[in-house]
């Protein structure tokens, strides 16, 4: 036994082990690095592109040769140097769509081995996934079945070809290029993503799914997802991503487009597991990400629930623009950082409409010498009449060398609005821990009980499918948190 | 006649540079009450925690040993999957875990230790349910985050619940009789007495003798100085109640 006033376990933040961190070994079509209009003029070419989407690209990226790397966010880096990335990475294949079978056995083993197969046979029952690689989705399951109701899933990609009507009438109408620096940059050289339209009075029979993964060294992914709901439509989604374990920082700046029409609800999930670097700081995912939905019609409902557990920065504000009468937003968060992990993640509620209602439960956890950092904006503008916030921000740190910080702004313009905002922090304590160990669990185990029912609020959000994964993630992510 | 199920000899315990239990003996058979009662600040929660491991406790000599183990060797969850359960003092709250969940937890980490498969879940249910009763609690308990926005009366009563679930080899309980009205107090002993028996031990720490009308020990020890001063059967408590811990103190050192 000794006496220290701190828990020597807690102190003992060492070895966090990352499941995904291996590299397929697959014959890559990848540009040499670097950032110009030829660039862009490449990756639309290769993709066989109208002449519109190119266009937007050239303006989105003069645009952002106009801008600064945003400073706001309590992340640190040293510069990126953007001509070191190359823009575009995709297995040797060929091209366009191709049903399973075409799909090199290698890269199905890759997704096999995260444990998303794609085979028919093998596939999660009630689950329709895109798999991204690099720069390119590689195939998409369910789709017969899907369209069979009128559904659209398949890779951006695809949709610009098949349907480049719905792409013109809504890219950009959430996010649009001029938004901001990583936006722009997205804006200019996205390569692949998911796409969804959901047709009037559906309710989308099955979860959908991306799973996203970065292989190539030196690359970036810039993936673009854009979901659509009609009125009176329903649908629930989720995004995976892992990445290979490197040295080197690797950048990841995406873009999500969620539109709500009149009466239509979709529920964004996602669990984040980007590798986030060994424990001092070396490697991992830079994470610029910008997500918005936008219940542009009364009733509607747009729902986003994140567990972030990876990325070395993680930097995103999963919003929701209330501009419907009576829409809802909600945002639930589970930011998890260890070792030299940073996390500036929230949301912003832009109530507009009347009787606007939204939700934020954000928790936020800590360990090792991470920063975790709450930023988010409630906005009640003038004609939000009755509008209605509850905000509910939580930190729990372990350890005594790790952050919390919570940045709540608040921009009141309606005196109907009720806003709400409650805030803690805790640590998980020797007392706890004790107490759990008393009754014969381990420490580890102590621990992931402390940290699942501190969690629990949001975890209910989830898609059962994925409740138990994120679950265990979360375990993983904190694994020798406490020694 | 058996060996002892706890031997502690000679027990030196300091924390932060101070000793409080300056040389403590304690003998405890199977099956056996005893009650440890002292003044404040004479030890008695100390030694409790050091029986069940907490960290920050230096012992600075003698021995302790749990069914011919070196106890002291031994981390807190392997002396819990062993049988020996802490009623805590101050039960501590777990927000957004329920109580089934942890006990249900706790079981299994025991079965587990002993080879023994995870329960089933209608029988841990039939088991929770049977405790529950015996502790007169409502069923909603067990749903709730693990002493969640309880009461102090709740808190203890729920320790006694985990206690009768668990089915240790040794409780012991630390000052669970304190903040308890008597209807509670009540209940509480009603749970221990009901899991007494011939292989079953417990040590209760108190400083009162009120529970021990409801709780029949057969050993009282009073603590004071950091050991062992006095050991008697019942009629030491009543007397301590009687003339206070000051007369036997003062009797001791005469």
């Amino acid at each position: 036994m000794t006496s220290t006033t701190e828990n020597p376990a807690l102190e003992d933040l060492i070895g966090r082990r990352y499941a995904h961190g291996f590299v397929t070994d697959i014959e890559s079509d990848t540009v040499p690095p670097g950032l110009s209009e030829d660039t862009i003029r490449f990756i639309s070419a290769k993709k066989g592109e109208p002449e519109f989407l190119l266009e937007w690209r050239l303006k989105a990226y003069r645009h952002w040769l106009t801008l600064r790397e945003p400073r706001w966010a309590k992340v640190h880096h040293p510069p990126i140097d953007y001509q070191a990335i190359s823009y575009y990475s995709a297995p040797k294949a060929p091209q366009g769509p191709r049903s399973i079978d075409e799909v090199d056995p290698k890269l199905l083993e890759t997704y096999e081995k995260l444990g998303i197969p794609l085979h028919e046979r093998a596939r999660l029952a009630g689950v329709a996934v895109d798999a991204v690689f690099d720069s390119v989705s590689v195939t998409t399951t369910f789709k017969d079945r899907l369209s069979a109701v009128g559904v659209i899933f398949c890779s951006f990609s695809e949709a610009v070809r098949e349907h480049p009507e719905l792409v013109r009438k809504y890219l950009g109408t959430v996010v649009p290029y001029r938004d901001n620096y990583f936006a722009a940059l997205n804006s200019a050289v996205f390569t692949d993503g998911s796409f969804v339209y959901i047709p009037q009075g559906v309710r989308c029979p099955m979860e959908l799914s991306t799973y996203f993964r970065i292989n190539q060294a030196k690359t970036g992914q810039f993936e673009r997802t854009l979901i659509i709901a009609e009125e009176a439509s329903h649908v629930s989604y989720l995004e995976g991503c892992t990445a290979p374990q490197r040295e080197e920082n690797q950048l990841h700046a995406a873009v999500v487009e969620l539109v709500a029409l009149r009466d239509a609800t979709i529920k964004y999930s996602t669990v984040q597991n980007w590798y986030p670097g060994d424990e001092e700081g070396r490697g991992g995912i830079y994470n610029f990400v910008t997500k918005r939905g936008d219940c542009r019609g009364a009733n509607s409902r747009i729902s986003w629930t994140q567990v972030e557990a990876g990325s070395a920065i993680t930097w995103k504000y999963p919003s929701c623009i209330l501009r419907g009468e009576n829409s809802v937003g909600e945002f639930y968060s589970v930011a998890v950082t260890n070792n030299l992990q940073q996390a500036d993640t929230g949301t912003k509620m832009i109530h507009i409409g009347r009787n606007t209602r939204s939700t934020i439960v954000s928790k936020g956890i800590s360990a090792g010498r991470a920063q975790n950092a709450y930023r988010g904006l409630v906005k009640i503008l003038p004609t939000a009449e009755n509008a209605r916030n509850y905000t509910q921000c939580d930190s729990l740190l372990m350890g005594a060398r790790c952050g919390a910080h919570t940045f709540p702004y608040m921009e009141v313009r309606n005196p109907t609005a009720v806003v709400e905002h409650e805030a803690t922090t805790s640590r998980i304590g020797d007392d706890q821990l004790f107490y759990c160990r008393q009754r014969g669990l381990s420490t580890e185990d102590a621990v992931n009980l402390i940290v699942n029912g501190f969690c629990k609020q949001v975890f209910r959000e989830l898609p059962m499918e994925f409740a138990v994964e994120a679950q265990n993630l979360l375990n993983v992510s904190l694994e020798g948190a406490v020694g | 006649m058996n060996s002892p199920l706890l031997q502690v000899a000679g027990l030196r315990v300091a924390v932060g540079g101070k000793e409080i239990l300056t040389g403590l003996d304690l003998t405890v058979r199977a099956g056996e009450v005893h009650a440890i009662m002292g003044p404040n600040g004479s030890g008695k929660s100390t030694l409790a925690h050091v029986l069940a491991g907490r960290e920050g406790y230096e012992v600075t000599g003698g021995s302790a040993s749990y069914r011919g183990q070196d106890l002291l060797a031994m981390a807190p969850e392997e002396r819990a999957r062993a049988g020996i359960f802490l009623g805590f003092q101050y039960p501590i709250e777990i927000p957004g875990v329920s109580n089934v969940y942890l006990l249900r937890s706790a079981l299994n980490a025991r079965r587990a230790a002993r080879g023994e498969s995870e329960i089933d879940a209608a029988g841990f249910l039939r088991l929770v349910r049977d405790k529950a009763r015996l502790m007169q609690m409502d069923e909603s308990f067990l749903q709730r985050g693990v002493n969640e926005g309880f009461s102090g009366g709740e808190k203890k009563r729920n320790e006694i619940f985990q206690m009768a679930v668990l089915e240790p080899t040794l409780a012991i309980l630390d000052e669970t009789d304190s903040g308890l009205d008597i209807d509670a107090l009540k209940v509480v002993a009603n749970g221990v007495n009901s899991l007494r028996s011939a292989e079953r031990s417990f040590v209760l720490v108190t400083h009162y003798q009120r529970l021990l009308d409801y709780i029949r020990p057969d050993f009282v020890h009073v603590l004071a100085g950091g050991r062992i001063i006095r050991t008697g059967d019942r009629t030491l408590a009543l007397e301590l109640e009687a003339g206070g811990y000051d007369q036997v103190l003062a009797a001791a050192a005469s």
